[in-house]
């Protein structure tokens, strides 16, 4: 699965499925720029990527900013040369039950986790269908697909993301552009390390596998849909989920 | 240097793969050279290229003929 020579863009590299994403690709070859949301958080990129001997850096990037999308897209392009694999995997959480849910938690969860996907998509799809070869893959959450309480805001975007993936996918097919989407179930990472204890054990037992994933289990997912070996699949969604949810 | 007309009709027909004769200056690209809507959107990255200048969306979506490109160019180009 070799990606020696392909330009990758992660968001939301600096730790937990990014960071793991972000590493996986370089493993496999690519020159890896991953974002996080502040300058440490990109010096902290540069350093694991460095640690790793993999080609690539950390770079800030503030998705809500207004033209950031675009302008990172360009000064990379004009550093190493056209990106051609983008992981849209940047996210945050803002939940709430929708009677309390105010309009920020709403709006801060679509500014963060959707319009940049619109946005980076487009700013990178030029390079692509240049080259004739593309990967883009959106980061879902399993919960787009079943729905989880105090989590409105955060599984519409989610859910979003499959049809963004769909149309986007009809759209540049033509030119060997793949747009494809992982949606991760339950893993162990910051993002699920603040749910309470009993909601974890319960949620487990959900999970045919008995467990919860490993930040690599969705790396390796990525790395598949990014390699030349997936280049038949696209439009599609790819959950990895120990069985938690199967559709 | 080939004229802005050559140049324009040369791209034309690598982008939508039809024969250079087939390029008339008053051929739609839609209508008369089959292209779809992704093939005028390449088009135009093309011209862009060739000419090295930038299109804005709202003047892309106006180029949908042979002539509607040479006019764009030559008039962008002469600045």
């Amino acid at each position: 699965m070799s990606l020696e020579g392909k330009i990758a863009l992660v968001t939301g590299a600096s730790r937990g499925i990014g960071q793991a994403i972000a590493l996986e690709l370089a493993k496999q070859g690519a020159t890896v720029l991953g974002t996080a949301t502040s300058d440490g958080g990109a010096e902290a990129i540069t350093a694991y990527l460095n640690a790793a001997g993999a080609k690539g850096q950390g770079l800030r990037l503030q998705v809500t900013e207004e033209g950031a999308c675009e302008a990172i897209v360009s000064q990379i392009e004009k550093e190493f040369g056209a990106i051609t694999i983008l992981v849209n995997n940047a996210g945050i959480t803002r939940d709430n039950l929708l009677m309390r849910m105010k309009d920020e938690e709403w709006d801060a969860i679509m500014a963060t986790n959707l319009k940049p996907v619109y946005q980076l998509s487009k700013a990178v799809i030029r390079g692509m269908m240049k080259a004739r070869w593309g990967r883009i893959v959106n980061i879902a959450s399993v919960v787009g697909a079943t729905g989880n309480p105090g989590q409105t805001n955060y599984s519409a975007a989610k859910a979003a993301l499959f049809g963004f993936t769909k149309s986007l996918a009809r759209e540049i097919g033509s030119r060997g552009v793949t747009v494809n989407a992982v949606a991760p179930g339950f893993i162990d990472t910051d993002m699920t390390k603040v749910l309470p204890e009993e909601q974890k054990a319960k949620l487990v037992e959900s999970i045919a596998l008995g467990r919860l994933g490993d930040p690599q289990d969705i790396a390796d997912a990525v790395a598949f849909l990014a390699s030349d070996k997936a280049g038949y699949v696209t439009g599609n969604t790819l959950h990895v989920n120990g069985g938690m949810f199967m559709n | 240097m080939e004229n802005i007309e050559q140049r324009v009709k040369k791209i034309v027909a690598e982008q939508l793969g039809v024969p250079e004769t087939d390029v008339k200056i008053e051929s739609s690209f839609v209508n008369d050279l089959g292209a779809d809507s992704l093939d005028t959107v390449e088009l135009v990255m093309a011209l862009e290229e060739e000419f090295e200048c930038e299109i804005p969306d709202e003047e892309a979506e106006k180029i949908t003929t042979v002539q509607q490109a040479i006019d764009y160019v030559s008039a962008h180009l002469s600045k």
